[in-house]
């Protein structure tokens, strides 16, 4: 942890407003409305020149309550809500949910469902990384690997259209379990995807990894350590490329991850590249654990013994699930009734999002928007 | 951990466990010095949450709730204190860098202040707005309609 850092105060608009206090100072605006920014964040940026001399994340924009709707909802009509945060990623927000109130009710799914659920969501993290490596090259100059992932993730839409009728806001999944059975010939869809998908990393990796224009726009740029991504509490990827081997599938596994046999990939220098390569890894490591779940899905219900009113007994559970952007949690206090009496949703891309400045202190203009993508946000998370 | 707490604190701190999970119900005078030890002595050096919840019907209004998380121990627990309205609490910003923006949301959500916090303002509703929306008192249809007619040129959101 650096000092510096620490005692540094946050961005003064009034002093910088005074004009010629230093005539090489400049406060310029980022956003809301910006291509890079991947939705409306607004950036304040303190510029010496190019470089970055600090900068302040204005927040909000798509702010519509959602803590506050989940206070006058049931727990099953919540349910879909979930998936308007990270929009991208929404099978993941949905096991989070579905899995806090499940503890909360004292049931688990069943095998099956549970199954279903991995597979599902780990190609839910094949799809997001797959839409950040698009956009997140784009930004950097890149346009061909957009145009690639995006073929690519269509695959895994179709699936998800198959399966539920949605293919991004999906509520795939039900409190207690499933609401749809696999559809007839699901495990062979998935399996040709995963032998068509598996060559299809490398072709990513062709075209990037040791691509010379990638590499200086990505190698030691926002460079965050290990001490400092731990004091802002920033997880997933970011915290991986750090150096630090965590992931709560392996940590405090849930659902049933710990059937399965995976590897957590780490990077050394906390670089915007190393992001972009642990990133990539862990499509492969998705990979591997969809096979192993096609493969053992055992027969069975779908469906947990849940009350049709769901009136969960009252008291408090906190619930995190390891989602492509890092640490989602939820914390549910239930009263008693049929609606919860809290709901709290801790988003990884919040809190991420606040190590931006640490990031790009030192940085170049132009890095600021190679870090804004390596950081892998959802503005919809973000502000909720 | 929890024994040594008590036996330092008495009963000041109280130890629970609902559905498998571990939190602590800390006497508000207790909570600086409560969250420097779970920090630097129990090595919870990961602030993964901090939050509230309103309970209009008691004295003391708030929870407030913080959700830390050890690397060491691969372990969890929850610091739970309740204060009066108006009330403010000690910042963490010090302990953790991130409870920064985790007190502003706090602030922004439920009023509730942060002593020693480097920037105490809004962080997802607009600096001017009048309430805090996750209390229970606020309607789920309410606005500051003067914000909304002022900056917005309509006469209501809804």
């Amino acid at each position: 942890m650096t000092d510096q850092n620490t005692t540094l105060s946050p961005l003064d608009l009034e002093a910088h407003e005074k004009p010629f206090l230093d005539a090489n100072e400049l406060v310029i605006n980022m956003g809301p409305q910006h291509p890079a920014t991947h939705g409306v964040l607004r950036v304040i940026l303190r510029l010496d020149g190019e470089k970055v001399l600090g900068l302040e994340c204005v927040i909000g924009y798509l702010h519509r309550g959602v803590e506050k709707i989940g206070e006058h909802r049931t727990y099953t009509m919540f349910n879909p809500y979930v998936d308007r945060m990270d929009y991208v990623a929404a099978v993941s927000n949905g096991l989070g949910y579905c899995e806090t109130v499940e503890k909360l009710l004292h049931v688990e799914a069943p095998p099956r469902a549970q199954h279903v659920r991995v597979i599902l969501t780990e190609l839910n993290r094949i799809a997001s990384h797959q839409l950040w490596l698009g956009t997140h090259a784009l930004d950097i100059g890149a346009i061909t690997p957009l145009f690639y992932t995006f073929r690519d993730r269509e695959e895994i839409l179709k699936i998800y259209e198959k399966y539920c009728g949605a293919r991004l806001t999906t509520h795939a999944f039900r409190i207690g379990g499933l609401q749809y059975e696999t559809y007839t010939g699901f495990e062979k869809e998935v399996k040709n995807f995963l032998t068509f998908f598996r060559p299809k990393i490398d072709e990513y990796e062709e075209l990037l990894t040791t691509n010379r224009i990638w590499v200086e726009r990505t190698k030691n740029v926002g460079i965050i350590s290990a001490a400092d991504c731990i004091a802002f509490g920033v997880t997933g990827p970011v915290l991986r490329a750090s150096g630090v081997k965590w992931d709560l599938r392996k940590a405090q596994p849930y659902a049933n991850y710990k059937n399965f046999d995976f590897d957590i990939p780490i990077g050394e220098n906390g670089d915007t590249y190393d992001r972009y390569l642990v990133r990539m890894a862990e499509m492969r490591q998705s990979v591997r654990i969809i096979e192993q779940a096609v493969d053992a899905l055992p027969e069975g219900p779908i469906m947990a013994k849940v009350p049709k009113v769901m009136k969960p007994p009252a008291g408090e559970v906190y619930h995190s699930i390891e989602a492509p952007k890092g640490e989602l949690g939820y914390f549910i206090v239930s009263d008693g009734s049929t609606q919860p009496y809290r709901v709290r949703v801790r988003p990884p891309s919040f809190v991420n999002l606040q190590a931006l400045d640490v990031m790009c202190r030192g940085q170049l203009v132009a890095d600021v928007i190679a870090v804004i993508g390596t950081l892998d946000i959802v503005l919809g998370e973000v502000d909720r | 951990m929890i024994a040594k707490l008590k036996g330092n604190y008495g009963s000041g701190v109280e130890a629970l466990t609902y559905a498998g999970q571990n939190y602590m119900v800390v006497d508000r005078s207790l909570i600086p010095e409560i969250l420097q030890v779970l920090r630097n002595e129990e090595q919870f050096d990961y602030c993964v949450d901090i939050t509230a919840a309103h309970y209009p019907a008691r004295e003391k209004q708030f929870d407030v709730i913080w959700v830390l998380y050890s690397f060491a121990r691969n372990e969890r627990i929850r610091v739970k204190t309740q204060i009066l309205d108006g009330a403010t609490l000690p910042s963490s910003v010090p302990i953790w860098r991130g409870a920064n923006w985790l007190e502003r949301e706090a602030f922004d959500m439920f009023g509730i202040k942060f002593d020693g916090h480097p920037d105490m303002k809004r962080i997802l509703l607009p600096d001017g707005w009048k309430g805090y929306p996750l209390r229970k008192d606020y309607g789920i249809l309410q606005q500051d309609n003067e914000w909304v007619q002022i900056n917005l040129g309509i006469e209501s959101g809804q």
